[in-house]
């Protein structure tokens, strides 16, 4: 068999790699100018955030040494009684977590379950109105955007100390965020069941429950599922600022420099999270299974 | 249509309307098990029915008196606090993604030197997920004192996890033929990484970077609460008294931020995304 090898004259050959040079050095350029407008945004955004080096390096000693201080000391040969001390308040703290747990659940299904009768109204292919869809989106834009902690300190005065108002200030961000998420759901349906619905004289409320809901349904209950792993990291905050769950205690700790209570407590809310994250996940992937299937 | 017609189909294709013992069994249990637990959870939080009623009035209250918004003599303060919001956002993503790109490199199956090494690194990257940003600025308040650069550092090493777990995904799913064809002329694994990798995930990193600087303004406006710099600072001494006129203005003034900040960012994503959509 023979084979040719195609050769390009060099005088085109010139041409092509002329226009190969002149086209990576704009993009040379482009790439340079882009990094000189983040040098730019850095040195700005330096002053304005006090970045102080000299600071961080001095200091940064604490941070490590931070990490050896919090751990407790655990000998092999006393490894029980060390053990039943570094964890002395286990009870006490099982119960904050279960707290911080049920606050997350409490708040996701308030969340959802607002989020899921108002998303409907919301979706612009089987919206009502434009002046109602347009107040919903702004609704549940204003709830994501205002951060959850400054609804708990809120609520925490309105309704006192306590687990309440940690659940209510999730309730309300879960809210926002569930809400755009299944409205854009909603939105990329498949129209036919819906004009099938539609043609056999249904109203809205028969539309949305017989033609759009059944296809959303799997994903909604994965997102509430990923929205309720993230609950439970914020559940363990929102008690800083009184508002329950295990996030008081350790904000104390942290602040009282009760060091092996620190390494305890995130000990615990680490493997929590990360149980919670494998039930989920394992939830989620059938559901996801389930869909691919019908 | 009859009316015995919708009886005499649902006669036949009962099984198409009614699912099978088991699915219904297992519905009727999940809806059972989500019940049982709403009422464990009310009765174990002791949720205060009574104090419902009191507490919605003092929020109307509240609310009625965040009219009109005010910046109570404080705007410079304010857009100060707003811009070192912006900064501990901006620096915070930078220094993440800095750290977050080599890292996932390691944590990706398809360029990891090593399964462990890939293991122990994605393990790492969960750990520090799994603690709040919040509880990071607590802890570099510690280290390097009050101030918006503990929320730099906050910001930065709870974003490295959460990047570094969403670039080594990306990484995964690239299609290896890139990296194929480079290595089939001749290149090294380093040239392969670069001429037939890199230009498949850095349009999808920047989209994250984009969506991370995004989220993280909005959660630069509450470590202020602990003391790590921001508007959170102001906002949570405010609501503590009671200067609700003041607590609407900043509210309002970190809404449109956020507004103009996912406008900016939505087109710089069309820029760079929206050029490679036919790839």
């Amino acid at each position: 068999m023979t084979s040719s090898i195609l050769t390009v004259p060099p005088a085109r050959l010139e041409v092509l790699i002329a226009d190969y040079q002149r086209e990576v050095a704009r993009r040379r350029r482009q790439f340079l100018l882009a990094l000189a407008v983040l040098a730019v945004l850095i040195a700005i955004a330096g002053r304005f955030g006090e970045v102080d080096l000299d600071n961080l390096v001095r200091h940064i000693s604490n941070f490590t040494s931070y990490f050896s201080r919090i751990f407790p000391r655990i000998r092999v040969a006393s490894f029980g009684a060390d053990v039943a001390d570094w964890y002395w308040n286990i009870t006490g703290w099982l119960k904050l977590l279960l707290d911080t747990i049920l606050i997350a659940y409490l708040g996701t299904l308030i969340g959802a379950g607002g989020a899921l009768a108002m998303a409907f109204l919301a979706a612009a292919n089987l919206s009502t109105g434009n002046l109602l869809r347009w107040s919903i989106k702004r609704l549940f834009e204003f709830c994501r955007t205002v951060p959850d902690l400054v609804f708990a300190l809120m609520f925490v005065s309105a309704f006192g100390l306590g687990p309440f108002a940690g659940v209510l200030a999730i309730a309300i961000h879960s809210f926002g965020t569930l809400g755009k998420l299944f409205t854009e759901a909603i939105e990329n349906i498949d129209m036919k069941p819906v004009e099938g619905v539609r043609s056999t004289g249904g109203r809205f409320v028969e539309v949305v429950r017989f033609g759009a809901l059944p296809q959303v349904i799997s994903t909604f209950a994965s997102y509430t599922l990923l929205r309720f792993e993230i609950n439970v990291r914020s559940g363990s905050v929102v008690g800083m600022v009184g508002a329950g769950g295990i996030g008081q205690d350790l904000f104390v700790a942290i602040r009282k420099f009760y060091y092996t209570d620190v390494s305890a407590i995130l000990l615990m809310i680490i493997v929590c999270v990360a149980v919670i994250d494998l039930l989920t996940e394992r939830v989620r992937r059938r559901l996801s299974g389930r869909d691919a299937g019908r | 249509m009859f009316p015995g017609d919708a009886r005499a189909v649902l006669d036949r294709h009962g099984a198409l309307f009614d699912g099978s013992p088991r699915q219904r069994a297992s519905a009727l249990a999940v809806s059972l098990g989500i019940a049982a637990l709403t009422v464990f959870a009310v009765w174990w939080l002791a949720i205060p029915f009574g104090q419902i009623a009191a507490g919605l009035v003092s929020l109307a209250k509240f609310v009625a008196l965040m009219f009109p918004p005010s910046t109570g003599g404080h705007l410079d303060l304010l857009l100060k606090a707003m811009g070192e919001t912006l900064a501990i956002a901006f620096l915070g993503t930078l220094i993440a993604t800095a750290v977050a790109f080599p890292i996932s490199f390691l944590a990706a199956g398809n360029t990891t030197p090593h399964a462990v090494v890939r293991f122990v690194i994605r393990r790492a990257l969960d750990t520090i997920r799994s603690v709040d940003a919040l509880i990071w600025a607590l802890v570099f308040v510690g280290v390097v004192g009050l101030g918006p650069f503990a929320g730099i550092l906050a910001i930065a090493v709870s974003d490295t996890g959460a990047l570094g777990k969403l670039f080594s995904e990306a990484i995964e799913s690239t299609d290896e033929r890139g990296q194929e064809s480079v290595l089939a002329s001749g290149g090294t694994a380093l040239l392969a990484v670069r001429f037939g990798l890199l230009p498949q995930v850095l349009p999808i990193i920047a989209g994250q970077i984009l969506y991370f600087f995004e989220s993280n303004v909005r959660s630069a406006t509450i470590i202020g609460i602990v003391g790590a710099g921001g508007i959170g600072l102001q906002l949570s001494e405010q609501i503590r008294t009671y200067d609700f006129d003041q607590v609407a203005f900043a509210v309002i003034m970190i809404l449109l931020t956020v507004a103009v900040i996912d406008w900016i960012s939505g087109k710089l994503r069309f820029a760079i995304i929206g050029r490679r959509a036919v790839v």
